[in-house]
């Protein structure tokens, strides 16, 4: 049998990007445990509903952890009290009757609120649209392990390819550095040969669009490490910097003309 | 893909500046350490300030010197342009934030670590480098007997002294120098001198227990078997043992001299 609870949230409520926020407080009435943290607002968003209120505004999509989508900094963590989970899979069970739980968007200026708890994370996709990509020739289709890779090398970029792009790394950080994330996407290509073409212009060109997104500068905290969901390592960051610091001193194809 | 920005404009290239300033600076540490450690030498000053003579005056340590300078100004400047994209990066707080869920106090904390640093070296500076660059501090000639090693010492006024002086007379070797040691001696006869002394000893450790490490990862090395060797460095060496090697001489003069 669930066990039932009720809980004080303290919610930040903004009515667009342009107003300034607030905290509003909300009562959470007869939650059962075995909820997902995402349900337990769905419950408290029909209640609002039916009182005529305006509902919580808050990301979410797959809800089994594997698009990104949903948020939130619960009582001053990313995806809440658990490590190695997103919001969609923190179950209420680790939270008792009567807790407070302060619910917060991620912050950052590279992650405007939209409204409520939802934030705009398109910086993201501009980061990974600046060389977070491959090209290759369309044809037949090539028999699959036909180009050698090895074990480890391909384990190591495809840990760097779980990335969900969710931003916890971001939200965590108190820099508000996206560092990990764009390692991550970096690493991917990096380690593999499909991505040898583009390798060091990738780097470049999506550090570039890191910083034009105005995101903050890692101070190798670990912080994002900690609270990805995806237990992204911070090497990809290491990996990153030597990715970026080759490209500029050794093989910038501007610096470097082979006449 | 390509017309991308220059290094130093971007945040790697930033990171960059810092993390190479900053190992410089620990190399720096561990040459003035064992220097310093001659002023624990029972010898009236004798050893340290040769030293301190030599160290002044050799053409290559003056140009390390001034890039050591010139390190510290930079690691500063570009502490705060770093620290102030970061403000700009997250405009508004969060209400509730649990760091130690996730991450060390002093990786959350170097710029205060650094500031505490920042007005140390300004202090330290002005106690012993400025009194000595400035003939503000005392002066003393040794007499050596150079067959039997005895050697005494008078303290010798201003008029007496004309420069660093080291001749031979008669078997008796005669140095007549600076007593940038007794400035020492003096300068930690005062206990809040000593105790601001200690605490930034331990703003030191905080800040390389973290910021050692961390400059490896920022200039890209990551290895399985080296990295852990590094961290070690980082913690006992640069952590523990510098900083309380440099506590130790205000404690020693102030609770032993
Ligand atoms: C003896 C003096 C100092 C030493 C040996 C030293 C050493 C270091 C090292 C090794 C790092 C790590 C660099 C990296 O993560 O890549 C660092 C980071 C840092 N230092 Fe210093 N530092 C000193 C003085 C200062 C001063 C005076 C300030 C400030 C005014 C300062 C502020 C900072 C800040 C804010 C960081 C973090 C930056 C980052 O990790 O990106 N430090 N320091
Ligand atoms: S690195 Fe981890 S925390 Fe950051 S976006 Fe990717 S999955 Fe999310
Ligand atoms: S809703 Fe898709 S990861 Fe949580």
């Amino acid at each position: 049998m669930a066990q039932h609870m009720n809980l004080t949230l303290k919610v930040w409520r903004q009515k667009n990007d342009k107003s300034k926020g607030q905290f509003v407080t909300i009562q959470a009435k007869d939650i059962a445990d075995d909820m997902s943290f995402l349900e337990m607002l769905d419950v408290v968003n029909e209640d609002l509903t039916r009182l005529g209120e305006d509902p919580i505004y808050f990301d979410h999509d797959c809800r089994e952890g594997i698009c990104g989508m949903c948020s939130l900094v619960i009582n001053g963590r990313p995806h809440g009290p658990k490590y190695g989970i997103t919001t969609c899979q923190l179950h209420m069970r680790t939270f008792h009757d009567g807790q407070t739980i302060v619910i917060e968007p991620w912050r950052a200026a590279a992650f405007p609120v939209l409204k409520d708890l939802a934030t705009d994370r398109t910086s993201f996709d501009r980061i990974q649209q600046a060389g977070g990509y491959v090209n290759v020739n369309t044809g037949g289709v090539p028999d699959a392990n036909t180009i050698p890779i090895p074990k480890r090398i391909a384990d190591e970029a495809f840990e760097a390819a779980t990335c969900i792009g969710c931003g916890a790394c971001v939200a965590a950080c108190k820099n508000a550095s996206a560092m990990l994330f764009v390692s991550a996407k970096i690493s991917q290509f990096a380690l593999l040969p499909q991505g040898q073409t583009e390798r060091y212009e990738r780097a470049q060109a999506m550090v570039d669009q890191m910083d034009a997104e105005g995101f903050g500068n890692c101070t190798n905290t670990g912080a994002c490490e900690a609270e990805c969901p995806k237990g992204i390592k911070l090497t990809n960051i290491a990996r990153m910097n030597r990715e970026y610091f080759t490209a500029k001193f050794f093989r910038e194809e501007d610096v470097h003309t082979h006449s | 893909m390509s017309n991308s920005k220059p290094v130093l404009s971007s945040s790697l290239g930033r990171k960059l500046i810092m993390s190479l300033t900053g190992i410089f600076l620990c190399t720096f540490l561990i040459v003035h350490l064992i220097g310093n450690l001659q002023l624990f030498k029972n010898d009236e000053g004798y050893a340290f300030n040769n030293y301190a003579y030599f160290m002044t005056h050799f053409t290559p340590i003056k140009v390390v010197s001034y890039l050591l300078y010139a390190s510290i100004v930079i690691h500063a400047v570009y502490a705060l342009i770093l620290s102030m994209q970061n403000k700009a990066a997250r405009p508004v707080n969060y209400a509730r934030y649990d760091g130690n869920a996730n991450s060390t106090w002093s990786s959350r904390n170097m710029g205060i670590l650094g500031t505490v640093l920042l007005v140390f070296i300004a202090t330290h500076m002005q106690n012993f480098w400025w009194k000595y660059h400035n003939d503000q501090v005392p002066y003393i000639e040794y007499q050596t007997d150079l067959s039997t090693g005895v050697r005494s010492s008078r303290a010798l006024e201003a008029n007496e002294f004309i420069d660093y002086q080291v001749s031979t007379d008669n078997g008796v070797e005669i140095v007549k120098a600076r007593d940038l040691y007794k400035q020492v001696d003096f300068a930690f006869e005062n206990p809040f001198l000593v105790f601001f002394y200690v605490l930034a000893m331990a703003a030191l450790s905080f800040h390389l227990i973290h910021g050692f490490q961390s400059a490896f990862q920022t200039v890209g090395f990551s290895h399985k078997k080296y990295v852990p060797i590094i961290r070690f460095i980082g913690v006992w060496g640069f952590g523990v043992l510098i900083p309380i090697g440099f506590a130790l001489m205000p404690l020693y003069f102030y609770f032993v001299k």
